[in-house]
């Protein structure tokens, strides 16, 4: 008897995809406020006054988040344009547009945060450092994207114009990534990397990557919310979508 | 816990303005998403009726 064969490509069409992502939000959802009340129950009561900053230092738990995840969901989705691109798969493209209006809200959010904590500390709102720099560009590569494909009746067509958009861009994220260590910029370099031992207080640290997974789960949330208004659009004609998805 | 009051927690040491700024543009950024998400489904559901009487 052979090994049962896994059909890997099950949940790859908007028809299958659709109710799983119904099953997935509400556990998404839950991981995010859990994830959102620790995160914030260690930024303000656990995490120690810093000794040179004081309590300004604590919009590092969203700024970092939200950078990090603006960068994350460029990536996802470059790869989902990339499948796009690829495998002419329609659920790819859906993907890729699903993610795009929360990844520009957290570049935006990465820009303001970064520019709420640099008046108080470096004295000026902006500055045009390499990583400030590249974040901004970041910032339009999404609106790009986002009005690129708006601009496209077309849907499919409109994947494909947006998948060879993100793909171009894809290279700004490690420029962001290696900008502090490049230029000789004013924005502090990585205290958090795979290759030395993170150069921060404990709580510190543990406060920032637990935000950091709670923004990671909400953008799950987000991006399974949006596609599935994408499928129920696009495939608004077909049978199945009358039949079973507007329970 | 070193809080000692409220005013305490909102002065945040004198940078209440930009922590709660950050955190408040984000918590709103993060609310208001979810309820546009959820106004764009309520229009696609209502739209299907008259979708199904045009055929």
């Amino acid at each position: 008897m052979n090994a049962p064969l896994i059909n890997w490509y099950k949940f790859s069409s908007p028809a299958t995809f659709y109710p799983l992502a119904a099953k997935l939000i509400p556990w998404f959802t839950a991981a995010t406020i859990l994830l959102a009340a620790v995160g914030l129950w260690i930024s303000f009561f656990v995490a120690p006054t810093d000794a040179q900053q004081g309590e300004g230092y604590r919009i590092i738990f969203v700024h970092v988040a939200a950078s990090w995840m603006s960068m994350f969901i460029y990536c996802v989705m470059a790869f989902w344009s990339a499948m796009c691109l690829s495998f002419n798969a329609r659920l790819s493209g859906m993907m890729a547009s699903a993610l795009a209006p929360t990844g520009a809200m957290f570049a935006f959010l990465s820009l303001l945060t970064g520019s709420l904590w640099g008046k108080p500390m470096w004295g000026a709102w902006w500055v045009w450092d390499a990583r400030l720099t590249s974040q901004l560009i970041l910032f339009f590569l999404y609106l790009g994207f986002i009005a690129l494909q708006s601009a496209i009746d077309d849907p499919r067509r409109a994947d494909k114009a947006g998948a060879i958009l993100s793909l171009v861009g894809v290279i700004n994220v490690p420029i962001i990534y290696f900008s502090v260590q490049w230029w000789n910029t004013l924005h502090q370099g990585a205290s958090v990397s795979m290759t030395k031992s993170p150069s921060m207080a404990q709580t510190m640290l543990w406060g920032m990557l637990i935000m950091a997974l709670a923004f990671w789960a909400y953008s799950i949330t987000m991006a399974l919310l949006r596609v599935r208004c994408i499928i129920l659009e696009r495939e608004m004609t077909n049978e199945w979508v009358k039949k079973n998805a507007l329970e | 816990m070193h809080w000692n009051s409220l005013n305490d927690f909102f002065a945040m040491g004198g940078y209440g303005l930009y922590v709660w700024g950050s955190f408040g543009a984000c918590a709103l950024g993060m609310l208001i998403e979810p309820l546009l998400l959820r106004a764009r489904r309520r229009a696609i559901v209502a739209r299907v009726p008259a979708k199904e009487l045009m055929e």
